[in-house]
């Protein structure tokens, strides 16, 4: 008899004033109670609705069958048929428009919670299972993979599964792309990260960190002196937007991804790091996405007053509705209908506050959302003494004027068939946010995975 | 993780260091740069390429001492590794075509202006280096200048080595003696920098500044390197690091630079041992 409950399992988070002063994780993840019980919301339907809703396709009712019976080891195979990362997703993907938007347990109640069911099964695989994969037969065939973040990592993942011989190039020193530089530890510990790597290593995944492809390397000589036969181009999001408002420049003006990566992969947020930091007293985050509630949260940790200053209304939020309700639980301010029109410093060159607009809303725009129109002598300044920007990122050139014959958009992302990631380069295929422009940690994946089948059958084809 | 296979100190706070580095040394140039880090858990610190031996495969720096990671990376000895070396970044010196180029160096930045001479030399082009230092213990690299330039100017702040005046004296004596350069760089402190750009926009000569602002990345993800020229927001990692320097916002980088310079004084103060309270 399924559970009928209108509502989802709650999920245990830290009480919000104790998390606003820590970076250990917010959400603790279902008990092995709460996790049988939630499964039995499902219906088990037979059309499979959230299936479709999943970039990477995993089998969702079967693992969660598996998991109403107990057997939970056997829930972890069947959604790591289809996704190399399963920890990574239960907790960053955005199920709420992807499998649970889709659940029919959603038309009268709360979907199932899928996300939580697949991070618990992850979990317990985790802690449960010391038996590593087994490293499959080589099938004799190189591919590089450019890029070790969510698109490269599945992609190499699903290769190496096939009997590929994968390396990934990494530019950073340490693998994992936005997962170890972007999203905080608070949202997705870093340990997590390691130890889905640690399984693509056992699956035979090398790993080189500290080789940027466009730099070190180029597309052509990976090709042409190094025998692979073909290439994924992963390499992410790249150089961050700005405003060209007077005053972006001034000390305490971080882009997210700088303040981001100083304090996710540089380790700032620990007593006695080497990076430097600013701890802002009142900090103002631009923008409405991931990123900045990313950044505000961080900010708020480092003991901060934290406004998010955002053009549209809280309905046109881009970010995901669990990280801004977590954001005001954890007492950041936001202020709607507000655009930054400058900053102003003091005598040191510090930032010392912020001039915003109040915005309407007029005529829908190319995006379907309705444009933002500044609102006449409205102007008000708020006193910060530090801003952060979190605008989204135009593609990272590297790779793009290293390689000829590479086909890009206007604004840089590169052109691909979308059922196969294939560019218009031989062999050459891409994926995720260099494809997209900024997008989520799931798309990649799926981006990566459409690529490793396609990639496998262009060298099948080949042989 | 890559080996140190020389390390020559050229003055008390400069120190020279041939880093093997295969894949770095076979493509780096002129004008380009590597990042970093000296230990697990260390900050990523961008130096420029000071110079490479292709068949040997590896790569020198050189680096003045100002923080906690310099400081720390002096401890390291030949034979000893760096924990990660990645590189080579940021775009070559455009060399191509020059017949006749002023290169200004000042301080430590000398040791990224010898690489440019040396290649400019190397390749036919008539060469005047202008090298400034504060006094004459601060010199570095005075042999290897001597050797790839056509004519060499010394200047120092108190005329202990060479000519006792400012980089910018020296260059405008040349220019004004007639003197007509196709170009002139320079490599070395902004102020400096910003006062050879001035003095060559009077005189309408294309000049090619290095910058070297604060980096974590250096492939183009953070953004923390973004300098205002030309009017426009560029990135030194991506885009330079060498700009148009009559397009350059020096003053604003100038703020920029010291961002963390309490941080820094206080971080180097805790690892030397000067500053170290004895028990």
């Amino acid at each position: 008899m399924p559970n009928m409950s209108m509502q989802k399992a709650p999920m245990p988070s830290q009480d919000p004033v104790v998390r606003s002063g820590n970076f250990q994780e917010v959400a603790l993840g279902y008990s092995l109670e709460t996790a049988l019980e939630e499964s039995r919301r499902c219906l088990q339907c037979k059309h499979r609705p959230c299936v479709s809703g999943c970039p990477v396709h995993i089998q969702i009712p079967d693992f969660i069958h598996a998991v109403s019976e107990g057997d939970f080891e056997k829930a972890y195979q069947i959604i790591h048929q289809d996704s190399s990362l399963p920890a990574v997703c239960g907790r960053v993907c955005p199920q709420e428009s992807q499998c649970e938007g889709k659940c029919v347990r959603g038309i009268k109640g709360e979907p199932v919670g899928i996300g939580r069911l697949e991070r618990f099964v992850a979990d317990w695989h985790a802690e449960h299972t010391q038996e590593k994969p087994q490293k499959p037969q080589s099938n004799g065939h190189r591919v590089a993979v450019v890029g070790s973040g969510p698109s490269g990592l599945t992609c190499a993942g699903d290769l190496a599964k096939k009997g590929y011989e994968v390396t990934v190039y990494e530019a950073l020193h340490l693998a994992g792309g936005v997962l170890v530089y972007g999203i905080p530890e608070f949202r997705l510990p870093k340990d997590i990260v390691r130890k889905e790597i640690e399984g693509l290593k056992d699956l035979g995944v090398r790993i080189e960190t500290n080789v940027v492809i466009g730099r070190t390397l180029t597309i052509d000589e990976l090709m042409q002196d190094l025998g692979f036969e073909a290439v994924f181009i992963g390499s992410g999001a790249g150089l961050p937007k700005f405003m060209s408002i007077p005053g972006e420049n001034l000390k305490g003006v971080y882009s997210a991804n700088e303040f981001l990566t100083r304090i996710n992969l540089m380790k700032a947020y620990r007593d006695g790091s080497d990076t430097p930091i600013q701890h802002g007293k009142k900090v103002a985050v631009v923008g409405g996405g991931n990123v900045a509630m990313d950044a505000a949260r961080c900010a708020r940790r480092l003991g901060a007053e934290v406004t998010v200053v955002y053009r549209r209304t809280e309905a046109e939020l881009p970010a995901r509705r669990e990280e801004v309700e977590h954001a005001m639980e954890e007492g950041i301010v936001f202020h709607f209908l507000t655009n930054p029109v400058s900053i102003a410093g003091n005598e040191q060159g510090w930032v010392s506050s912020i001039r915003c607009q109040k915005m309407e809303l007029g005529e829908p725009d190319a995006s379907g959302r309705r444009r933002p129109v500044a609102v006449e002598g409205s102007e008000e300044e708020i006193d910060v003494d530090c801003v952060i920007m979190a605008l989204g990122t135009s593609p990272n050139p590297l790779i793009k004027s290293t390689t000829e014959g590479l086909e890009t958009q206007k604004w840089g992302g590169i052109v691909v068939e979308e059922d196969t990631g294939r560019t218009s380069r031989e062999g050459v295929y891409a994926g995720g946010d260099a494809v997209t422009g900024a997008a989520t940690v799931i798309l990649a994946m799926g981006a990566g995975k459409t690529a490793a089948a396609a990639i496998d059958e262009y060298l099948q084809a080949k042989a | 993780m890559n080996r140190i296979v020389k390390k020559q100190i050229l003055n008390p706070s400069v120190t020279l260091m041939e880093v093997e580095a295969p894949l770095i040394a076979r493509k780096a140039e002129p004008g380009q740069f590597i990042i970093l880090r000296v230990d697990e858990d260390g900050e990523r610190i961008p130096l420029t390429v000071g110079g490479y031996d292709r068949e040997k495969g590896t790569v020198t720096i050189m680096f003045q001492i100002v923080g906690a990671t310099t400081e720390k990376l002096n401890h390291l000895n030949e034979g000893d590794m760096i924990h990660d070396f990645v590189g080579p970044l940021g775009r070559a010196t455009h060399t191509e075509g020059l017949k006749k180029v002023a290169v200004v160096g000042g301080g430590v930045g000398c040791a990224i202006a010898y690489p440019v001479t040396k290649k400019l030399y190397e390749q036919g082009c008539e060469v005047h280096a202008i090298v400034g230092f504060r006094n004459r213990d601060l010199v570095i690299l005075e042999k290897e200048f001597e050797a790839s330039s056509t004519k060499l100017l010394r200047m120092s702040d108190d005329g202990s080595w060479g000519e006792k005046g400012l980089v910018t004296d020296a260059l405008r004596k040349l220019i004004e003696s007639g003197e007509k350069y196709d170009e002139v760089i320079t490599i070395g402190p902004l102020i400096m920098m910003k006062f050879v750009a001035k003095l060559t926009r009077e005189f309408g000569i294309r000049t090619i500044a290095s910058m070297n602002p604060i980096m974590i990345d250096g492939t183009g993800m953070c953004g923390g390197c973004r300098l205002t020229v030309g009017g426009k927001t560029r990135f030194a990692c991506v885009d330079g690091p060498e700009f148009d320097a009559h397009e350059i916002d020096f003053d604003e980088a100038m703020a920029r630079g010291t961002t963390y310079r309490d941080f820094e004084r206080h971080a180097y103060e805790t690892t030397c041992n000067l500053f170290r309270e004895v028990h």
